[in-house]
């Protein structure tokens, strides 16, 4: 394992970015309160925008087309239904009208418990729109890898991260069985309980595949998913946003129709995330994804 | 207190060279006339897109573009004259018309998200959004601190995000010129149903110059030459729409049309040869363009 946490590795790309590029990262309220959970450099480049959710998206993205590759942060996904429509209307079409790009890297920050507004995980709605690239880097590495793709191509990025891997210095490894009962895959924060799962159903005699998923959109079909799926003829999405039309449904149709294999989805509810327990719906942890595959292995 | 002559200092054309009134007229006459070929092509149903015409606001472009023909450009839907004033090829707007490859957008994009990025201009034009491209401008002017013309409409300018980014602007003091078009109408309603404030004075609230004028080029001229080391800064120009919202329709005759009063002055002064010879050649030019015959040809392709 590094030394270095997702936080540190976030904050290392943006300075380098900033100073050697002379690019630009804009954000509300990102130079205080511990600069966005450590994740922002104290170098030039900053642009504290005011509180003017729409104009800024658009601004940056102004800037995007003038091709210095701005990086935007908004330090809670929910914000993004109000961020949102610059990136989705001009930036991710661009391409396509004009063949002209609008590359703009989009670090829409989640969190989990904090109630309606601020536990969010959007990124199935930017997988719904053509012209972006979505991935959800959970590790230090993940994270260095995707700066790479946003560099090397020319799309917009977003970037679904989660408060939960900040700290993490961890690299999380597939781990594949020769007779494995099912396989899971899993996205964002739900990443962190597979471990979990894996020993809890490992006693009841239940033995799980896991895969890792970082990249949402474009989807491929890799050897890496559809291997241990035709070994396990069972597999189970697990996401951290809401099911319905989301990451995990959408994922576990593409890897069922590749495969021919049953493949099922777990998300959030079709509840708002509320406040206090139990009405949070929060992310899929180690006790809801035993349930669920305990109620695919019964059936 | 919206009229033609709003703010127009009498007399202001004499105070600039022939050539610079003839060019003006000129780029008058080519938004005119290329809309005319348009008009026509629509009707025939050749042309069987979305037009958003210009036709009546066409001497606002064609002043500045003799001016500020070097900043980076951002229009929004009703962007011909923009377009055909700074330099964009007619012949690639009529074929973005025609869904052809060598459309501006290839065809993709249409008259109302019109790009051009050739013989040094850098034109954006917005994808709809109304008043989208005036957070876009600013964002350009940040990241290159190049100076930056955004034209918009008096619909636009009601864009919770337009006003954001303008205050933006004057907060890191960009060298964005704001520019509105204000025909006095969003789609069909007038603009005092809508609001009871000024762009101009919300502006001046920012701390930019700004100033409310009638679409006299001489004025826009003048004033942008005093405006254009001090940016930001907006002018709000009053102008007539000549036709429908969209599409090729007409309502009641214009308040007024710049044309024929530019053309009338240009008279006055004693150019009514020079005028006659500009409009004689540029009509020429565009009815070749629109060509019944020619435009077949790349119809069948
Ligand atoms: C965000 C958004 N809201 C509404 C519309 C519908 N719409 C298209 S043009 C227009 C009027 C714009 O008026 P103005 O900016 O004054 O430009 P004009 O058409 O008068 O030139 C409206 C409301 C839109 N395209 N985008
Ligand atoms: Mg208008």
């Amino acid at each position: 394992m590094g030394q270095e946490t997702v936080a540190e590795t976030i904050k290392a790309i943006t300075r380098k970015h900033l100073e050697e590029n002379n690019s630009l990262l804009l954000g509300q309220c990102i130079s205080a309160v511990g600069w966005v959970n450590g994740t922002v450099p104290d170098c030039q480049g900053i642009i504290e925008l005011p509180m003017t959710d729409i104009a800024g998206a658009g601004i940056a993205v102004g800037a995007a087309m003038m091709g210095i590759r701005p990086i935007f942060v908004v330090r809670f996904q929910d914000f993004m239904t109000l961020n949102g429509s610059p990136f989705i209307n001009y930036a991710a079409k661009s391409k396509e009208l004009h063949g002209r790009s609008t590359p703009v890297f989009i670090r829409a920050l989640a969190s989990e418990g904090i109630g309606p507004v601020h536990s969010g995980v959007l990124h199935s709605m930017f997988m719904h729109f053509p012209g972006f690239l979505v991935c959800s880097p959970m590790t230090p590495k993940e994270y260095k890898n995707v700066w790479q793709v946003f560099m090397e191509k020319d799309d917009p990025v977003f970037v679904s991260e989660h408060r939960l891997s900040f700290q993490s210095t961890e690299e999380l490894l597939d781990v594949m069985h020769e007779h494995a009962d099912i396989t899971l895959y899993a996205i964002s924060a739900s990443r962190f309980q597979l471990a979990e799962v894996a020993n809890e159903l490992g006693k009841e005699g239940i033995t799980c595949n896991i895969v890792h998923i970082v990249w949402l959109k474009p989807f491929d079909i890799l050897d890496r998913y559809l291997e241990p799926l035709t070994r396990s003829k069972r597999g189970l999405i697990i996401d951290a946003s809401f099911e319905i039309c989301g990451a995990a449904r959408s994922i576990a149709y593409e890897l069922e129709q590749a495969s021919g294999y049953p493949v099922k989805a777990l998300g959030l509810q079709d509840n708002t995330k509320c406040l206090c327990p139990p009405f949070q719906n929060k992310f899929p942890d180690a006790k809801k994804i035993c349930e669920s595959v305990r109620k695919i292995l019964s059936t | 207190m919206r009229n033609q002559n709003y703010n127009v200092p009498s007399g202001i054309s004499s105070q600039f060279s022939v050539n610079l009134s003839l060019e003006i007229f000129k780029k008058m006459c080519l938004v005119r006339y290329f809309e005319l070929g348009l008009i026509d092509a629509i009707k025939e149903k050749q042309v069987n897109y979305q037009a958003y015409l210009s036709t009546g606001q066409e001497a606002i472009a064609a002043a500045l573009a003799t001016e500020i023909r070097d900043y980076l450009v951002f229009t929004q839907h009703r962007a011909h004259d923009v377009y055909l004033t700074f330099g964009g090829n007619p012949k690639m707007l009529r074929d973005e018309f025609l869904g052809l490859p060598t459309g501006t957008s290839q065809g993709k994009a249409g008259s109302n998200c019109l790009q051009f990025h050739q013989n040094g201009l850098v034109m954006f034009g917005h994808h709809g959004f109304i008043g989208e491209n005036v957070p876009q401008a600013v964002g350009a002017a940040l990241a290159t601190k190049k100076k930056t013309v955004c034209f918009f409409g008096d619909g636009a300018a009601e864009e919770d995000y337009v006003f954001s980014a303008m205050g933006f602007a004057a907060t890191h003091k960009l060298p964005v010129y704001f520019v509105c078009i204000d025909n006095d109408l969003s789609i069909l309603t007038p603009t005092k149903v809508r609001r009871s404030w000024k762009i101009t004075d919300i502006a001046k609230a920012f701390g930019m110059p700004a100033i409310d004028i009638a679409d006299d080029p001489w004025t826009i001229l003048h004033q942008t030459q005093e405006l254009n080391n001090n940016l930001p800064a907006l002018i709000n120009c009053y102008v007539c729409r000549a036709h429908w919202h969209v599409g090729v329709g007409v309502d009641d005759p214009p308040e007024w049309d710049r044309y024929q009063l530019v053309k009338n002055e240009l008279i006055s002064l004693g150019h009514e040869h020079s005028i006659s010879d500009i409009e004689k050649q540029v009509r020429q030019s565009m009815e070749t363009l629109w060509d019944k015959k020619l435009l077949l040809k790349p119809l069948k392709q």
